[in-house]
């Protein structure tokens, strides 16, 4: 799923334009498994499956996989359906510099919810 | 004249809140029961526009929506720029009272939603005997924080996109989009500050959780409905609040989330539309 970020954000002009203004690396952690998302100016350039030793990041992002997978259902049951509410019961974890997140939490939260579009037409 | 218009008349009227004049716009639709109903936290009485426009509500009830000051059309009370705006239980409660007996409401019903819906409990703890009933949405005396209010209101983020990004998820995931983002639109036209001062009251100011016992529903009757989506006031949350209130009904609302009225109105009205015919068939 994460590992196709590139081709499902990069190809909607709505959610690159939103994130115009953000360029920056981020982690986001699959249960153990590390993924190093790098933005620019909106467009995802890569993710890169980790773990990349001393690579920094300015915030990560880590879920199991049992709550990411039902993050990205296509209509996510009540308490999976949003990043916030993965942190408020224990489900995930925010860490690091939180201001390029909240200064672009549209964006991000729409990019961490793009994979459930797979989902859809599956 | 082809265009269609809708029912909901605005108006202005003043009041001193705070010992300080306050002009307050209302929106009204209706006639019968006053419906007294309160906004949520940041955002402004637009929510009830659904209610305002539905005959089935209307041809019983006096719906009726302030903006509290520094919400919606409601400017802040001079001397505002200086200030940082917080909201109290007692100026709360005062904004209530005193609206509703300015506009000669006579017994109303009063229905708030999120910090609205958490005031209408102190509302009936306090004001019982005044009051028609209570109908809280997304209601609980009292809930666990789950986020910094410092994002709201600072000059490396924007306060508009940051609020209506951080409670996006409160809307129920079946939502259908016009009305989610409607709904959010609500909260990115909130002023500065606005959504965290409100939080103050939500935050610090409102335990309610020793008070609530003393609610008597034989003057005051209490309707909790809460969404299952909503992770804010969660429905545990809900259902062990009207545990402790003798008499109290509470309701979870599937497939909503934190602004019933105004994110899924469609879905709402099956769930509103009963409590209110009891309240009517109680009154009669």
């Amino acid at each position: 799923m994460i590992e196709r970020l590139s081709e499902l954000v990069n190809v909607d002009e709505a959610l690159v334009r939103r994130g115009r203004f953000l360029t920056c690396d981020f982690l986001v952690e699959v249960g153990e498994m590390p993924y190093h998302v790098s933005v620019e100016r909106g467009r995802i350039a890569s993710v890169t499956r980790g773990p990349v030793l001393m690579r920094p990041w300015r915030f990560a992002i880590r879920a199991t996989e049992d709550a990411w997978r039902e993050f990205w259902q296509p209509v996510p049951r009540p308490g999976y359906h949003d990043l916030f509410a993965l942190t408020r019961f224990g489900r995930a974890r925010i860490e690091g510099d939180l201001q390029p997140l909240m200064a672009n939490l549209r964006y991000i939260k729409d990019v961490l919810e793009a994979p459930r579009r797979l989902a859809r037409s599956a | 004249m082809a265009a269609r218009i809708e029912p909901i008349a605005g108006r202005y009227v003043h009041l001193t809140l705070g010992g300080r004049p306050c002009r307050v716009y209302f929106e009204e639709a209706g006639t019968g029961i006053p419906l007294l109903c309160l906004h949520t936290a940041g955002s402004d009485g637009r929510q009830f526009r659904h209610l305002m426009n539905d005959p089935a509500v209307t041809d019983h009830f006096r719906v009726v929506a302030f903006d509290l000051p520094w919400h919606g059309k409601s400017t802040p009370p001079a001397g505002w720029q200086d200030e940082e705006y917080t909201l109290t239980t007692a100026a709360y409660v005062e904004a209530v009272m005193t609206f509703s007996r300015a506009l000669d409401l006579e017994r109303p019903v009063v229905m708030g939603c999120s910090m609205g819906g958490r005031i209408v409990l102190e509302l009936a703890a306090g004001h019982g005997r005044e009051l028609g009933a209570v109908i809280g949405l997304e209601a609980a005396d009292h809930q666990t924080p789950w986020y910094d209010t410092e994002w709201l209101h600072r000059p490396d983020v924007h306060g508009g996109e940051v609020c209506a990004a951080l409670v996006s998820g409160l809307v129920g995931a079946p939502a259908p989009d016009e009305h989610r983002w409607e709904t959010l639109w609500g909260y990115m036209q909130s002023g500065p500050g606005v959504f965290k001062g409100d939080l103050y009251f939500y935050r610090v100011d409102s335990d309610f959780r020793e008070r609530v016992a003393g609610i008597d529903t034989r003057d005051c009757p209490v309707h909790l409905l809460t969404g299952s989506y909503d992770f804010s006031c969660t429905p545990e949350d809900t259902l062990r609040t009207a545990g402790k209130i003798k008499g109290a009904e509470a309701q979870i609302m599937e497939g909503l989330g934190h602004f019933p009225m105004s994110e899924d109105p469609a879905r709402f009205r099956e769930y509103i539309l009963p409590v209110l015919d009891r309240l009517r068939a109680a009154r009669a």
